[in-house]
């Protein structure tokens, strides 16, 4: 018996549905071609639901609906949209395991993850946004006077989202609130790996947000999300993914000359300073930690600190001890509140990181530990599980250049302020990266010098609403996480008013 | 003159699968991507459906028997600097989704593996200028 019961056996905290239907316009809609896809757990590789599989009418559909809403929605009060915000957040919190069950099922990931991080994040999100919204104002500027300049905040109207697998709810959440909270109505095609727990998501809050508010179709990417992403009635679309869809989506949005923002991933250094060993205190266990949450979520994130560059004065000392951290991690049944890495997301994701595990031996890095393939026996041998890995070899190799998106870490070292800088600037990527010095002029330079959108600074893997998050370079454009964010789901409009009773005379 | 090694190869497997799109979409293409989540994979397209420009290179031609097309492979030329001195071997796993590449909804995935070039193959290829996508 697992700690949580698994879903479809009893005592569990969340039943799915058989059957998934598109949510449009407040309830659940066949999809229009009749086909639904089947949808697996990577804890065991079996399928536990069928999900439908949409296409262009379906997108049409719920966009009409989301049409229909945007006028109402939009004309709502900050005050009016918050307290709706904020009933979300209310009713997570009271059925949070039921989320978190959901979620670990569908994407692999291990429960205390789900119930201590991604939940908490998602509701504390709507939370917010709710006082971002409430505490937003426009601007006047007196040009002179007689002339005014007012600007006002106004929502997009109706945009869409194309969310991606690792955390299947959080990554919705971090898109849908800022724009709900902006009033736009939005058309959410979730990733076909995890394409249920938002399903548990939308019967949850059924009753808090009007019809048509938001809407989600499943389905294939090329199938339903190629005809969001360019469709002509959305004003906006958002991404989280991979570099080459996210150019073709810039490409869509070019046609329709619509914004877009986009998190395309990294390849994040992690930089651990000689003075991290200078005692055996808190700190260094800290320190430690921090390159250990390489394996956080499997690995499967896009700011994994995958590079990990370890001053040469501490190297082996550092190495050994960090490995002994890897090799302490506990992989298990996901449903177990003491595992602490799960299951890979799909069978391909699996099988992409045994190649890059091939490709790292070949190009000659040395195993420090793992590198394969794990099987965890009973059940779960149909599931998808890698051993936590650390490899070592130099920053030209593919793995060290390449996102895995698995438990899979990259070291090496480095001699000095500047050679660190240099290893960690060089890479197409600049979303995340890790400074540890107990030294904070070593550290404050340090993180101004890598070119990221976030450094995290003695800690990582940290995302606190308030602290902007986004990419640098190859990354990505555009700050999730923060009240800027509302921005990139607001319209500016500028009323410039003459007091004056005369003419300019001119004519 | 000596031959040029190829930098790109189909698996049997990803050549049936290939068949299969063809018959559905036409003309192919290949876009290798980089980065997060379903990165690091052959994205496969209709032809033109990516717009290549400047910025992009093609590693290769991709001929395959009963398709008359032949498909470019192409990859953003700063990502290539990193991959240049890696063969590789376009394969086809089980699964599912793969941003807007055409084989999801067949339950497969193209990947990709990769070899060292060698020593040989390396001293022909070091000195390639492949073409880029810029008119």
């Amino acid at each position: 018996m697992t700690d949580y019961a698994a879903p479809g056996t009893a005592g569990s905290k969340v039943t799915f549905k058989p059957r998934y239907d598109h949510w449009i316009n407040g309830g659940y809609v066949k999809p229009s071609s009749g086909q639904y896809f089947e949808n697996v757990t990577p804890v065991t590789g079996k399928v536990f639901c069928e999900i439908a599989r949409g296409n262009a009418a379906d997108i049409d559909l719920a966009l009409d609906a989301a049409h229909a809403a945007a006028r109402a929605w939009g004309k709502t009060s900050a005050t009016a949209r918050a307290v709706i915000l904020n009933k979300i957040a209310d009713r997570m919190e009271a059925n949070l395991e039921m989320l978190a069950v959901a979620e670990t099922w569908d994407n692999g990931k291990p429960i205390r993850e789900s119930i201590h991080a991604d939940m908490p994040l998602a509701i504390d999100h709507f939370r917010y946004f709710a006082g971002a919204i409430r505490a937003q104002e426009g601007s006047l500027g007196e040009i002179d006077d007689d002339t005014i300049a007012y600007h006002f905040h106004e929502p997009l109207g109706v945009v869409g989202q194309i969310i991606p697998w690792n955390f299947p709810i959080l990554m919705a959440v971090w898109k849908l609130a800022p724009a709900l909270a902006a009033g736009n109505c939005v058309v959410l095609k979730p990733a076909e790996q995890t394409p249920a727990s938002i399903m548990v998501l939308m019967e949850l809050i059924a009753d808090l947000l009007p019809a048509g508010v938001l809407n989600v179709v499943n389905g294939f990417g090329v199938e339903a999300g190629k005809p969001l992403a360019s469709s002509s009635r959305v004003a906006k679309i958002a991404f989280t993914g991979e570099t080459t869809t996210g150019r073709l989506i810039m490409q869509y949005a070019s046609e329709n000359i619509i914004p877009v923002t986009l998190e395309l991933g990294g390849k994040s250094p992690n930089i651990f300073f000689a003075d991290v060993a200078a005692e055996n205190d808190a700190f260094y266990d800290k320190a430690l930690e921090g390159f250990t949450l390489f394996a956080l979520n499997q690995g499967e994130v896009c700011t994994c600190p995958s590079r990990g560059l370890i001053d040469t004065k501490i190297y082996d000392k550092f190495l050994g001890d960090v490995t002994k951290r890897t090799q302490a991690i506990v992989q298990g049944h996901p449903l177990d509140l003491s595992t602490m890495i799960g299951a890979q997301a799909s069978n391909d994701q699996l099988e992409k990181i045994l190649s890059y595990l091939e490709i790292g031996k070949k190009e000659g890095a040395k195993v420090i530990t793992g590198g394969e393939r794990a099987d965890l026996g009973g059940e779960l041998s149909g599931g998808y599980y890698v051993t936590p890995t650390i490899f070592e070899g130099k920053n030209s190799m593919r793995i060290f250049q390449e996102e895995i998106f698995g438990p899979v870490v990259s070291v090496t070292k480095f001699d000095g302020f500047d050679n660190a800088m240099e290893i960690a600037n060089d890479t197409l990527y600049g979303l995340g990266a890790g400074v540890w010095s107990r030294d904070m002029n070593t550290a404050y330079r340090a993180g101004r010098e890598i070119q990221a959108g976030r450094v995290w600074t003695n800690c990582y893997h940290a995302y606190p609403a308030g602290a902007a998050f986004g990419g640098y370079k190859a990354s990505g454009i555009g700050r999730e996480n923060h009240k800027m964010m509302l921005d990139h789901y607001q319209q500016t409009k500028n009323l410039l008013v003459s007091y004056s009773p005369n003419k300019l005379g001119f004519f | 003159m000596e031959e040029m090694p190829s930098r790109v190869e189909l698996t049997s497997a990803a050549e049936d699968l290939l068949r299969k799109l063809y018959s559905i979409h036409g003309p192919l293409m290949f876009h290798q991507s980089g980065g997060c989540c379903d990165g690091s994979s052959p994205m496969c397209y209709p032809a033109g459906e990516f717009r290549v420009g400047g910025a992009d290179v093609k590693l290769a031609e991709l001929k395959v028997a009963d398709i008359p097309e032949s498909m470019g492979f192409w990859m953003s030329a700063s990502q290539f600097e990193y991959w240049k001195h890696t063969h590789l071997t376009v394969d086809v796993v089980d699964g599912r989704g793969g941003g807007f590449s055409l084989e999801s909804p067949e339950g497969k995935r193209f990947l990709i593996r990769s070899r060292l070039f060698s020593d040989q193959e390396w001293e022909i290829l070091e000195s390639e200028v492949l073409p880029t996508g810029a008119y």
